[in-house]
């Protein structure tokens, strides 16, 4: 991001970078002659000495859920395969006026529902590092994006940890911000209480710097925070003592994979203690968690899809069909892939009638507790450390017919988003299969100041390490 | 053998929808003005665009308030929006945003009044919610057409407590209703347009029983007559059922209004499960102390509370005071006139004299009468204080003041020469010129016929042109004939 290339040499090199790894298959769309117009553009205004944007030049990918008007957005599914956005994501618009260059769309897992990018209308997102290995999901597309080089910054979304494990899987850095943090108006919707934007970078200042620009209140999601976006420095580090609580129940956990619960533990016995008073704390809901996460988000998607209906837009299997329910019936059943109708299917049953207070209910129970308690562990302490996945990148296909096994493996990232809080991946360490892994940080809400520049040093307190290890 | 109607009681409960006047839908900017070209009120929003998101309408939940307070409701401080989940081409999001398990508006009462009486109906609530847009299977013969300018309207549901007995009842209730959103001007109350719906639910019970029976819904009534008609037929209908062995069931029938009779539109087996559950795009509105005071210190008053004003304080006929509150402009009208003249049963004599009469042949109504309160009030005051008498006042001075919306009476009848004449000696020569030209009649009254006074009076009037003042004259023709 620095000033000695112009906006047109930097698109060229990402347009050929993506020519170069397009069986990586990380982009539904390039908007290539766009992007060149575009940074033209901005070096003309640049060298007429015009004051420039905040992401003047930056090259940044969007995830295939995010609305940028007059380009298609089709949240990687066959029933808006051909559906045009018509108006700016919120998120969008504001990289636009900050003179960000948006050099495509992002594959995905369709609707944002998967954890390996395997459940695309457009086919699997290989992990750069492994091509037999999945990037994670939901917003694989982008963490590769970012992971092989093909732009600066992308955003994702995160609805149970959608940017934080293909982060972790790709070995990059992927926030999801507090809930209402950056406006949700134009994301395609997921889980309305659950989703939020995320963003990929190699590095916290370049996350930190994009969320400035994108976070706010907006007048068209209510849902928004009025709290203003805080100002990210990251020149002087932080001379406090951070006070921080691991869940003992987490890295004790049987699906944790040993190499990775050793690493970590290792890595927080060794913090400098003068800045880091580390201490381990019990949490019994750990095993709830999941199951809270997937009925109350299937239960949100069930309704929030409703909409994919085939009438005003979007695929149809046929236009003359006179009965209506089978109308219904085959646009749907065509159009949305097995993952998508799963959990429709599942949604619309724990929301039914007779078994609404089984389900809903008492995951919404839950969700009180898990907020209750999440309240008053951040009286006590400024962060919580966890994994981000409970293993490193599997093999394609490896976990493609075991929905539950899938599922499961979102432990560690789904309490972020049935809290609120801010969480953050970052790519501290490696395992001895050759993979990258993570290292998860939340802080408590609205809390990204401190949770940013906690990462940002925790990151430079582990560089000498990585280089000991990874770089013989 | 004859059905024994009178062995059963219908009760009867409402649902009235009634859209809000509001200038945009509920959850969008577009306007929900009635009548725009088909598809022209939309946005990505009211499409139900992928990752458009609802944004709550402010003015809606103070209609919505502003209606819970004129009906003494109990109004919810926290408010939150369920989804109805359901799928019809007519509703963009596949739900419906409404407050169905939270409504902001809480039990209270409308006032009504029927042939036995004055009656409290209870309210069970007042919500919020928004309308779909309108399938129309007339434009095209092979296929429905869409018209999504409707979507998003919003729409206050009043739910009625099963408190009615009568079909008249039902009749005064929606009645009361459409004056009461009419007057707050929150709804125009049109049900032919239909910005104001009504369903019925009907059930019947044996006389004295306490429990309810199967209940039928009708809707599709499109008038105040209709209801009234639906529930008519709606009850008969059961009780002959019942008295023939048969069996009500609990279905949903719609009013056809050629020929005032219901037919079965499904059972209840064929029910939607809506899915409810907290729309969790919106977080929960909250009504302060502050805005309850606020809205509530913008009302009115209530046309209740005015008949009571005008019946006790200002001593009008219970009658003119139930008429003049029948609609908001009366009340505005007289109102201002009331500022003006101290003569209130005066002020309601032309208002519901000439006032209506004169919009009635021009088939107009009270909001589109251009002579302004304060000229009538002059007008009022010149009859009053005996310079012009009533009739000449309304049938020639009157239409003149109107023709120039505003205008000083005084000026217009000294314009007209319409003055009355008090001069005793004039009076006195029109008096004898009557009473020498018909001599017949002086001498029936003479004899007796005391009731010929009137006819003498009347001949006065038209030799005077009106202008004799008509206490004088008659004393001074009982006087003259008394002396002949």
């Amino acid at each position: 991001m620095s000033g000695s290339t112009t906006c047109v040499e930097a698109a060229h090199y990402y347009l050929s970078a993506i020519r170069a790894k397009l069986r990586l298959n990380a982009f539904v769309d390039i908007y290539e002659e766009e992007l060149l117009e575009r940074a033209a553009a901005l070096d003309k205004k640049r060298s007429s000495g015009a004051p420039i944007g905040k992401l003047h030049g930056v090259i940044t990918g969007i995830k295939d859920v995010i609305c940028y008007k007059g380009h298609k957005v089709t949240a990687a599914s066959r029933i808006l395969h051909k559906f045009t956005a018509t108006y700016n994501a919120t998120a969008v618009q504001k990289l636009l006026d900050e003179e960000a260059l948006i050099i495509g769309s992002l594959n995905c897992d369709e609707f944002a529902m998967g954890s390996s990018n395997e459940n695309s209308f457009y086919g699997n997102v290989l992990n750069a590092l492994d091509e037999g290995r999945v990037p994670g999901g939901s917003s694989g597309g982008s963490a590769v994006a970012v992971q092989a080089g093909l732009c600066m910054v992308s955003l994702g979304s995160d609805t149970g940890g959608s940017v934080r494990q293909p982060a972790d899987f790709c070995g990059i850095v992927g926030l999801k911000p507090t809930y209402g943090r950056i406006s949700r108006y134009g994301l395609i919707a997921y889980a309305s209480s659950f989703d939020q934007i995320g963003i990929f970078a190699n590095n916290v200042p370049d996350v930190a710097a994009v969320l400035q620009v994108i976070s706010g209140n907006d007048d068209f999601d209510s849902t928004a925070s009025a709290i203003s976006p805080d100002e990210y420095t990251f020149d002087t580090p932080s001379t406090g003592t951070y006070k921080i609580a691991y869940f003992k129940e987490a890295l004790e956990h049987p699906s944790l994979d040993q190499e990775i619960a050793g690493t970590i533990k290792s890595f927080i016995n060794n913090l400098p203690t003068q800045h880091f008073k580390v201490r381990a704390i019990s949490f019994d809901l750990l095993d709830y968690i999941v199951p809270a996460y997937y009925v109350l988000t299937t239960a949100e998607a069930s309704s929030n899809l409703s909409r994919f209906d085939g009438v005003r837009y979007g695929y149809r299997t046929n236009d003359d069909m006179a009965d209506l329910t089978e109308f219904y019936k085959d646009t749907r059943s065509a159009g949305f892939g097995k993952e998508v109708k799963r959990r429709i299917m599942l949604g619309n049953f724990v929301l039914s009638s007779g078994y609404f207070d089984a389900y809903f209910t008492q995951a919404q129970k839950v969700r009180k507790q898990l907020s209750d308690k999440t309240a008053l562990i951040f009286n006590d302490f400024d962060a919580i450390l966890l994994p981000t996945v409970p293993s490193t990148a599997f093999k394609i296909g490896e976990k493609k017919d075991d929905p539950i096994a899938m599922y499961l493996a979102d432990i560690y990232t789904v309490f972020a988003n049935l809290t609120g809080i801010p969480a953050i991946s970052i790519p501290l360490f490696r395992h001895s299969n050759g993979m990258p892994f993570g290292l998860q940080i939340m802080t408590y809400r609205f809390s990204e100041l401190s949770l940013l520049s906690l990462s940002h040093q925790l990151m430079n307190v582990s560089r000498q390490d990585l280089h000991q290890s990874t770089n013989p | 053998m004859p059905i024994p109607y009178e062995k059963y009681e219908a009760v009867i409960g409402l649902e009235v929808h009634a859209q809000l006047l509001t200038k945009s839908k509920l959850f969008s900017g577009d306007s929900a003005a009635f009548g725009a070209d088909a598809n022209t009120n939309i946005s990505p929003i009211v499409l139900a665009y992928p990752g458009a998101l609802p944004m709550l309408n402010k003015r809606a939940v103070e209609y919505a308030v502003k209606m819970g307070l004129a009906c003494g409701c109990s109004i919810e401080h926290t408010n939150y929006f369920a989804r109805k989940n359901y799928f019809y081409p007519d509703l963009p999001k596949g739900y419906q945003i409404s407050q169905h398990t939270t409504p902001v508006c809480k039990n209270g009462f409308v006032k009504i009044r029927t042939a036995n009486g004055e009656r409290d109906i209870l309210l069970n609530r007042i919500h919020l919610e928004e309308d779909a847009g309108k399938s129309l299977h007339e434009v095209d013969d092979r296929n429905t057409s869409l018209d999504y300018n409707r979507a998003g309207v919003p729409l206050i549901e009043i739910v009625s407590e099963p408190d009615m007995h009568t079909a008249e009842e039902a009749f005064a209730f929606v009645t009361e209703l459409r004056k009461l959103v009419r007057y707050l001007g929150i709804c125009d109350g049109n049900m032919e347009e239909g910005s104001m719906r009504c369903d019925a639910n009907v059930s019947i019970r044996i006389k004295g029983e306490k429990e309810l029976g199967t209940k039928v819904e009708v809707k599709n009534l499109n008038s105040i007559r209709n209801v009234k008609k639906a529930i008519e037929f709606e009850i008969s209908r059961m009780i002959e059922l019942v008295e023939s062995g048969g069996k009500v069931i609990q279905q949903t029938r719609s009013f056809d209004a050629s020929n005032d009779t219901t037919f079965s539109m499904r059972t209840k087996e064929e029910a939607n499960d809506y899915r409810y559950f907290t729309d969790p795009d919106l977080p929960p509105f909250i009504i302060t102390e502050e805005l309850l005071h606020a809205i509530r210190a913008a009302m009115p008053p209530l046309p209740e509370e005015l008949v009571r004003k005008y019946r006790d304080l200002l001593h009008l006929p219970e009658y003119d005071a139930r008429v003049i509150c029948d609609d908001a402009a009366t009340i505005r009208y007289f109102e201002l006139l009331i500022q003006t003249t101290t003569h209130a049963k005066a002020a309601a004599n032309w208002l519901l004299g000439p006032v209506k009469s004169f919009l009635n042949d021009k088939g107009e109504s009270m909001d589109e009468f251009t002579l302004d309160a304060s000229s009538l009030a002059t007008l009022i005051e010149l009859v009053e204080s005996g310079k012009v008498n009533f009739s000449i006042a309304s049938s020639r001075i009157f239409p003149v003041m109107v023709e120039k919306g505003t205008a000083d009476a005084l000026e217009v009848a000294t314009e007209l020469n319409l003055l009355q004449n008090s001069d005793a000696g004039d009076i006195a020569q029109w008096v004898d010129e009557v009473l020498l030209g018909m001599p017949e009649k002086v001498a029936e009254y003479k004899k007796g016929k005391k009731g010929l006074i009137g006819l003498f009076m009347g001949e006065v009037k038209k030799l005077s042109k009106g202008k004799a003042d008509p206490k004088i004259a008659t004393q001074l023709l009982t006087e003259k004939l008394e002396q002949r």
